[in-house]
């Protein structure tokens, strides 16, 4: 899909007195796409979607809307619509009010404005309820109403910031997928602004990764979880095992470690790291919980792990054991529940058996906090 | 006085029979807290307003009697203290009290004059002080109570130096040469409505300062993000949501000004009569405390009809003037 308006952010830079809010970020995102920032609070990207959606001018660089630059047109002027983290609605009006506001601005008569909104609150699965007042509703159906007020105005790109997360596990989950149903009918572009990697991972074509003012990674969901650029975005996104070392041969795109506890490993260089790391860098090595599988005793070489077993716990899905792993952290290793029966190994070394494409190296670096 | 009855959580009481509000009163402040409370509140209520009211509304009724006719024969009610604000004294040389009617009407007329012009000074503040974060709302805040310290008549008496004929202004614009002669803004009125318009400023700002300080500051960005330039969003945003303050600041401000004694005491021109400076006369001058209660309650009377009225065409209730 190319049909809609891309954005560009181009050498974006965002400050607030001493503060870097922004620092020289970089997006190109495509037309009709759905991409994610994706980041902790107070990363960044809050900033970066109020520039975008004017009420913000950047401190240096460029936003780009359909590769026209944005500076000095104001919010209401933009071709984008912001929803709101707490929504917004506007207390005092009616459903059916809050969603056609922006048809009240440019002056459409009541009767058209009034036809428009039913035909919304369709497409929104909430028919004849236009004459009540957001209060009446329920949390999602207001999520709902919200959508449906800024896609009335018509905008090219919508603007979303982190609007599930006021909702219950359930109901987030079904949003997501409804949101993603309703960005691939309107073809629009979105941006969506979170900290849930699992809304991120979802629903987005392009996901950017940032961390303290900084883009890390910007690629799709597949790409940042399998072959993550930095430490930050390995441990960020999903649950990853670290495991800290010096780099003691470089084999093509792969490379032997010498790990603090766990002897000589084996790991994939990730690929935005390959020819950039050279013998004796500090370097870390993630594996997921999931990569690991339990091989027999004795068994040894640069793809074993053996550690203590702190505790076990069954998930229903997984079974999880924890073991002691590297500086303080516990290694967690997720087996899956296929039927097999799981012996309780808590207090006994257990060895732990990986394949190198799913051990991902990159650079030291700064680890999401917990 | 809703948080303080909230804040305290005597040992729980039951009263069998009492209405359900007043038994959660007593839950929440104890039989004796509650008691004295509520003692003081109708005390203040029913002691204090309700009574001598009544009182006034009595001698209204009543005809002008010397002491020692008091509760003789000729102590009977009457209507005669009403009928002469609308015919004034019999065998006038008028069918209507037409000097007193005047005075009257103007009154009225002045007072919501005054707040229609608070109400528009004042919003542009209210708004500002709301909407915005800082240190700086706090020295605002200050200065606007500071000049309430002094009081009333010295307050008025500091308006006649601005205003008067040899006052600052005069002084200022006949100096400058922009007038020839200096303008008499006593006997236009401006002093006046300066004057009532600036005794009642933090009325109106405080009750619309706080509303406008609890709304989202979402609620306007979205407004904007739609699309809507500034002017709508106050109109369809923000006074919207304002309503229970804007309410509750006119309707004290023009009651308030409605009431006024000592402004247009000092300020006001010479041919321009308050209505309360008719009161003021029969009840002082006079000494016809009957006929100067009679005027005091249609004035009282027509306010709060007119404040109900308004309501009533506003769509407030009156819950949200107690916001």
């Amino acid at each position: 899909m190319s049909a809609g308006v891309g954005v560009d952010l181009e050498n974006l830079w965002i400050r607030f007195g001493d503060f870097v809010a922004v620092r020289d970020a970089n997006v190109n995102i495509n037309g009709g796409d759905f991409f994610s920032f994706l980041g902790p609070s107070g990363c960044g990207k809050t900033t970066i979607l109020r520039a975008v959606s004017g009420f913000l001018e950047p401190s240096e660089g460029k936003v780009l809307i359909g590769g026209k630059d944005m500076r000095g047109i104001g919010p209401n002027k933009r071709p984008t619509a912001l929803i709101f983290q707490n929504l917004a609605l506007f207390p005092l009006m009616k459903v059916w009010e809050n969603i056609t506001f922006s048809l009240e601005i440019s002056g459409a008569s009541a009767k058209e404005r009034r036809k428009r909104a039913d035909e919304l609150l369709d497409m929104i699965a909430l028919p004849d309820q236009g004459d009540k007042l957001p209060s009446e509703l329920s949390g999602g159906q207001r999520q709902r109403v919200a959508i449906a007020r800024a896609l009335c105005a018509e905008p090219d790109v919508l603007l979303l910031d982190e609007p599930l997360s006021a909702l219950d596990l359930k109901l987030r989950q079904h949003m997501r997928t409804e949101l993603r149903e309703i960005q691939k009918r309107v073809g629009i572009t979105f941006i969506y602004i979170t900290h849930d990697q699992g809304e991120a991972l979802t629903m987005s074509d392009n996901i950017a990764v940032m961390r303290a003012g900084v883009i890390d990674q910007i690629a799709d969901g597949k790409t940042i979880y399998n072959d993550p650029n930095t430490a930050f975005a390995a441990s960020f996104v999903g649950e990853n095992n670290v495991f800290r070392g010096k780099i003691k041969q470089i084999m093509g795109n792969e490379a032997l470690i010498s790990t603090n506890r766990s002897g000589e490993l084996v790991a994939r260089i990730s690929t935005a790291n390959q020819g950039k790391l050279a013998v004796g860098d500090d370097a870390m090595m993630f594996i997921r919980p999931e990569a690991f599988a339990i091989a027999s005793d004795g068994a040894s070489g640069d793809h074993f792990v053996t550690a203590r077993v702190n505790h076990e716990e069954f998930e229903g899905n997984v079974f999880n054991i924890f073991t002691e792993g590297d500086g303080g952290k516990e290694i967690k290793v997720s087996l899956p529940n296929l039927g097999q029966s799981f012996d309780d190994h808590t207090g006994q070394n257990i060895t732990l058996e990986y394949e190198t494409r799913n051990a991902v190296l990159v650079p030291a670096g700064e680890l999401a906090a917990e | 006085m809703r948080f303080w009855f909230r804040r305290v959580n005597w040992p729980r009481n039951k009263g069998p029979t009492m209405p359900g509000f007043l038994k959660e009163f007593f839950n929440r402040n104890g039989i004796g807290m509650g008691a004295a409370i509520l003692g003081l509140v109708l005390f203040w209520t029913i002691g204090l307003i309700i009574l001598p009211q009544l009182s006034m509304l009595d001698f209204s009724f009543r005809p002008n009697l010397p002491p020692p006719e008091i509760g003789g024969p000729k102590d009977v009610y009457t209507l005669e203290n009403y009928k002469y604000l609308i015919y004034g004294p019999e065998g006038g040389s008028q069918s209507y009290n037409a000097v007193d009617l005047r005075v009257f009407f103007r009154t009225l007329l002045a007072a919501v004059c005054v707040t229609v012009f608070n109400l528009i000074l004042c919003y542009p503040i209210a708004y500002y002080l709301g909407q915005s974060k800082g240190n700086h709302i706090r020295i605002f805040a200050i200065m606007l109570i500071i000049p309430y310290w002094i009081n009333e008549i010295l307050r008025a008496f500091a308006l006649r130096i601005i205003f008067g004929e040899t006052g600052v202004l005069n002084t200022l614009f006949v100096g400058l040469g922009i007038w020839d002669t200096p303008f008499d803004f006593i006997r236009n009125d401006i002093a006046l409505y300066a004057g009532l318009g600036y005794a009642y400023i933090l009325l109106m700002i405080f009750p619309m300062y706080n509303v406008i300080e609890s709304l989202d500051k979402n609620q306007i960005e979205a407004a904007r993000d739609l699309g809507a330039p500034w002017w709508r969003i106050h109109w369809r945003v923000v006074i919207p949501y304002a309503k229970p303050g804007i309410s509750s600041g006119c309707t004290m401000v023009f009651m308030l000004s409605a009431g006024a004694l000592a402004a247009p005491q000092i300020l006001g021109g010479p041919s321009s009569l308050w209505f309360t400076q008719l009161i003021y006369q029969q009840f002082n001058d006079n000494n016809d405390w009957p006929q100067g209660a009679a005027y005091a309650i249609v004035l009282l009377v027509t306010c709060i009809l007119f404040v109900l009225a308004m309501m009533r065409l506003f769509k407030v209730n009156m819950g949200d003037i107690g916001k």
